[in-house]
């Protein structure tokens, strides 16, 4: 599974990263980032793109799990 | 997703109300915000420079500051961090106001321009929509500053502390604070310090949570096809031009002005007017935000942002000690260099930052 370390850019580069590794189509993907605003728009893009994202939060780092 | 447009819609709608109704109570036309504006009246207030007419502590700004502080902190986002090239983002800010001197407003005044029927400032949107293009051009190349690091409480904290030196310098207003005098100019012109300071921590709670950009509403359209933040951009246009026309009926005095001469703090020169945002709009995709989000960002503890404002400062003293800000006259021939320089200048940084890396 292909992983996106987002943590510590900040908006919208996290969302470019995520499009840039969905361009290889495959089924699922993990995306770090460490704060709110780039945990929502990496989802809501995500979800644009058909993806399912499900968010797991640690030491206020969260990990978004695409799935198609 | 129906409910987070309904949520910006309503935010949008609500800033633009209040930046209309601040006119009302005593700003300058067309000015219930301007971010850049008021961070040079508040520049030239602590005297950094002489511009007599331009000259304030605006309340606005600390409550921008202090209302999204409370706002992250409420919400677990109080979050200091910092280290993504810090003096990268001095200078950004510094020629992103440079630009916006030479429009005579943040793209958050153009809006609002635009609502009080400021034709000039749809060349300066025109610009400004240029800019943003100019910045996705080389954020899809991989543009980055790099990445943040986690900073001390102290680090984040010390921006909004110095919001709350700035209210208590307001306040006391002692000897050395230079405020304009009444009738000299727009610095005299502000609604009374409770209503701007309650009317910033208001917009500033709102844009805390809501992610309010001015940049992001075109940005993310262009790059994304993402429309909710370009809905609170309209918002905010259509509530202030209705606030307009409603207060211009119901008091008789005019509020809102179709056309290109004579507009409220403005000039007529289209081409400057286009360039002066285009720069604005490049140097701010760069930063990541307008001046209205750096302001936010700062409050919730982000000190890449803080020092993006101290660019904006600095921007705004220089301007007026070399004459290089427009006024209703139109643009100076030092502000033309100044702009065409910072294009230069902000394009290099772009170029550095994406294939230099």
């Amino acid at each position: 599974m292909k992983i996106i370390d987002a943590r510590g850019l900040s908006c919208p580069e996290p969302v470019i990263l995520t499009r840039q590794a969905l361009a290889s189509g495959e089924a699922a993907y993990q995306v770090i980032v460490d704060n709110n605003t780039s945990k929502e728009n990496v989802t809501r893009y995500a979800h644009h793109q058909g993806y399912e994202v499900t968010i797991s939060e640690q030491d206020g780092e969260y990990t978004l799990s695409l799935r198609k | 997703m129906k409910n987070e447009r309904a949520i910006i819609i309503t935010t949008g709608v609500i800033v633009g109300l209040i930046a209309s109704m601040l006119v009302y109570f005593g700003n300058p036309a067309n000015m219930g915000y301007c971010i850049a504006c008021f961070l040079r009246d508040t520049a030239g207030g602590l005297g950094l420079h002489n511009a007599k007419a331009v000259q304030y502590i605006r309340p606005e700004i600390i409550g921008l500051i202090l209302g999204a502080l409370g706002a992250a902190y409420a919400h677990g986002e109080f979050a200091p961090k910092g280290g993504s090239s810090p003096l990268t983002r001095f200078f950004l800010g510094f020629f992103a106001m440079i630009g916006c001197l030479m429009f005579l407003g943040c793209p958050f005044r153009m809006l609002l321009r635009i609502a009080g029927g400021d034709l000039n400032a749809w060349a300066g949107l025109v610009g400004f929509a240029g800019g943003i293009y100019a910045g996705i051009f080389f954020l899809n190349r991989g543009y980055s500053l790099k990445r943040t690091y986690k900073m001390t409480i102290a680090e984040g904290s010390l921006l909004p502390a110095a919001a709350l030196a700035l209210l208590a310098l307001l306040i006391t207003a002692p000897a050395f604070i230079h405020f304009t005098k009444a009738g000299g100019g727009p610095g005299a012109k502000h609604a009374a310090v409770a209503v701007s300071l309650v009317a910033g921590l208001a917009v500033g709670a709102l844009a805390q949570r809501t992610r309010f950009c001015m940049i992001a509403g075109i940005r993310d359209f262009i790059l994304f096809r993402e429309t909710k933040m370009l809905y609170g951009f309209v918002a905010v246009t259509v509530a202030a031009l209705l606030c307009n026309l409603g207060l211009t009926a119901a008091t008789g005095t005019s509020f809102f002005k179709l056309g290109f001469v004579g507009q409220p703090i403005a000039h007529t020169d289209a081409l400057w007017n286009a360039l002066g945002l285009f720069l604005a709009g490049f140097a701010c995709v760069l930063l990541g935000g307008c001046p209205m989000r750096q302001l936010i960002l700062a409050g919730e503890g982000n000190s890449d942002s803080a020092i993006a404002i101290l660019g904006f400062v600095a921007g705004a003293a220089f301007a007026h000690n070399f004459g290089l800000a427009s006024s209703g006259a139109g643009p100076t021939a030092n502000g033309q260099i100044a702009v065409v320089t910072g294009i230069i200048v902000v394009a290099m940084i772009a170029y550095l930052n994406t294939y230099k890396k």
